[in-house]
């Protein structure tokens, strides 16, 4: 819960990429951007949904599309899209429980469905999305927003709305904290502990 | 959790992580038009029934292909279990072609048990689909999966379990789930239909009915099972009725949210009236339907993570 100095080093060698004025500002940005690239508002522009992926998409989709509505009066409708079931890693790591899957009353078909996660980084979670999306229905499109482009990927997928760049070593941890899950917001960068 | 044999012994925590499985496949697949997840592509899970059953095969084989896993019935009829192969030659068999996992229900008790003993260099995953009198856990898992939904959790809970307890697997996995999840379960049967060390049990027994009926969450009515019966458990089958059935007055005593289950298949007229089994407080359609999602939620938990060899 406490707030932390900016520049405050970590004796565990972690590192604070974005505050948390900086994660609202972030957001609020990417909002803009969202707005910009679909039209939202317009008339004849197609539905928007914003489908956060767990654990902490969720509450960033729901933090755009709040963005959204106070910039341009349109509520776009938010659900979740948990993507555990269509892993490719699954038989590598202990049982995974189930994160919620919640998609909008109105559905997905025919509309443009934007993607919502923290971190993107090989590419493997998303790709498990567009799986998990095939099976939910049909939308027109579908694009990606992610707060942290942290570079690493392994697959053909690239974002259509980051909020910061990060380079960073294969080695290095990026924790998105956010304070409906966190306690409060911060995107922090850990070095792996033999580093230090 | 490499097999599934008993709920006996089965640690709450896991218990709920099945459950909380099994109700995220069931929100998962809500509305949708294909209902087949890819999780279990590549993973052969063969059912082995030497006993007659159609809900519990089916439930298994739908779950089974919805995960994506490769299934193969297996029934003693069409297999070389009418020539006398034993049930261990049987096994090895089916975990030498292959499979991940063998769903085996068996007419002896501890069936599943030994059959896990004997697969477990094969690393071949067990789960026990009822054997004998013994248990029953997939069916206790999704009757509390139904208790859950209808009454918000089971904790704390008033259930009641009716009937032929004698040779009931179903009670016997339900009353070690549902106690160790918190409920408070009273066993209600004729002196003659309960097991011998019953008051070992950590149960409350009663041969009163219609006392239990205003104090309960929730009824659980037992099928009379005249197949295990050799001799004389009750004088007639409509005496049994009257004093242990469900009948529509019977159910006016409940309270006005409790829920009546029943594991099917039903004797509609002997343990349970019809009119009882096609209310609305009954909830034995959505236990058949939440029995798809528990047994995928097992064999997600079974299959799907890394071989802890436990």
């Amino acid at each position: 819960m406490a707030s932390r100095d900016r520049d405050a080093a970590d004796p565990a060698g972690q590192r604070e990429l974005l505050s948390a004025g900086d994660v609202a500002r972030t957001i609020a940005r990417m909002a803009h951007q969202v707005i910009e690239k679909t039209a939202l508002g317009a008339s004849g522009a197609s539905p928007v949904v914003l489908l956060g992926v767990p654990t902490r998409g969720g509450p960033l989709a729901e933090r755009l599309a709040a963005k959204i509505a106070e910039f341009v009066d349109v509520r776009v409708p938010v659900g979740t899209l948990d993507v555990t079931l269509y892993r490719d890693d699954l038989r590598r790591k202990p049982t995974r429980p189930l994160g919620a899957t919640a998609l909008p009353p109105g559905g997905i078909d025919d509309a443009l469905v934007i993607l919502v996660d923290d971190v993107l980084f090989s590419g493997r979670t998303i790709r498990a999305a567009l799986d998990a999306l095939r099976d939910a229905g049909r939308p027109r499109a579908v694009q990606l927003a992610v707060l942290v482009d942290r570079g690493h990927r392994e697959l053909p997928i690239r974002a259509d709305y980051v909020g910061k760049n990060v380079p960073t070593a294969r080695s290095e941890e990026v924790a998105v904290l956010l304070a409906e899950i966190d306690g409060h917001d911060a995107v922090l960068l850990r070095r792996p502990e033999e580093s230090e | 959790m490499k097999h599934l044999l008993s709920t006996d012994g089965l640690d709450p925590a896991t218990a709920l992580a099945i459950l909380d499985t099994a109700d995220g496949l069931k929100k998962t697949l809500l509305g949708r038009e294909v209902r087949k997840l890819p999780t279990l592509r590549g993973r052969t899970v063969i059912t082995m029934f030497y006993e007659n059953s159609t809900r519990t095969r089916v439930s298994f084989e739908i779950a089974g292909k919805w995960m994506s896993a490769d299934v193969v019935n297996v029934s003693s009829g069409g297999s070389s279990v009418g020539k006398g192969e034993s049930l261990r030659d049987t096994g090895l068999t089916l975990a030498a072609a292959g499979a991940d996992c063998v769903i085996v229900r068996h007419p002896a008790s501890g069936a599943a048990h030994r059959l896990a003993g004997w697969l477990a260099e094969a690393g071949t995953s067990v789960i026990n689909a009822g054997d004998g009198t013994h248990e029953h856990p997939t069916q206790a898992l999704l009757d509390a999966a139904t208790l859950r939904d209808r009454l918000g959790g089971i904790d704390g809970r008033r259930v009641a379990i009716v009937g032929d307890v004698l040779h009931s697997r179903v009670a016997r996995s339900n009353v070690h789930l549902l106690t160790a999840l918190g409920a408070e379960v009273v066993l209600v049967a004729p002196p003659t239909l309960l097991p011998a060390g019953v008051e070992n049990w950590p149960v409350q027994v009663s041969h009163e009915l219609d006392a239990e009926l205003p104090t309960l969450d929730a009824v659980m009515m037992l099928r009379v099972q005249a197949e295990r019966m050799h001799g004389g458990f009750f004088p007639s089958a409509k005496e049994y009725s009257i004093t242990y059935g469900l009948s529509e007055a019977r159910a006016r005593l409940l309270p006005e949210h409790a829920v009546v289950l029943h594991p099917g298949p039903m004797l509609r007229g002997m343990e349970i009236a019809p009119a009882v089994a096609d209310s609305a407080r009954a909830a034995i359609t959505e236990q058949v339907a939440n029995g798809v999602h528990v047994r995928m939620a097992v064999l997600y938990h079974l299959l799907a993570g890394e071989e802890d060899g436990s």
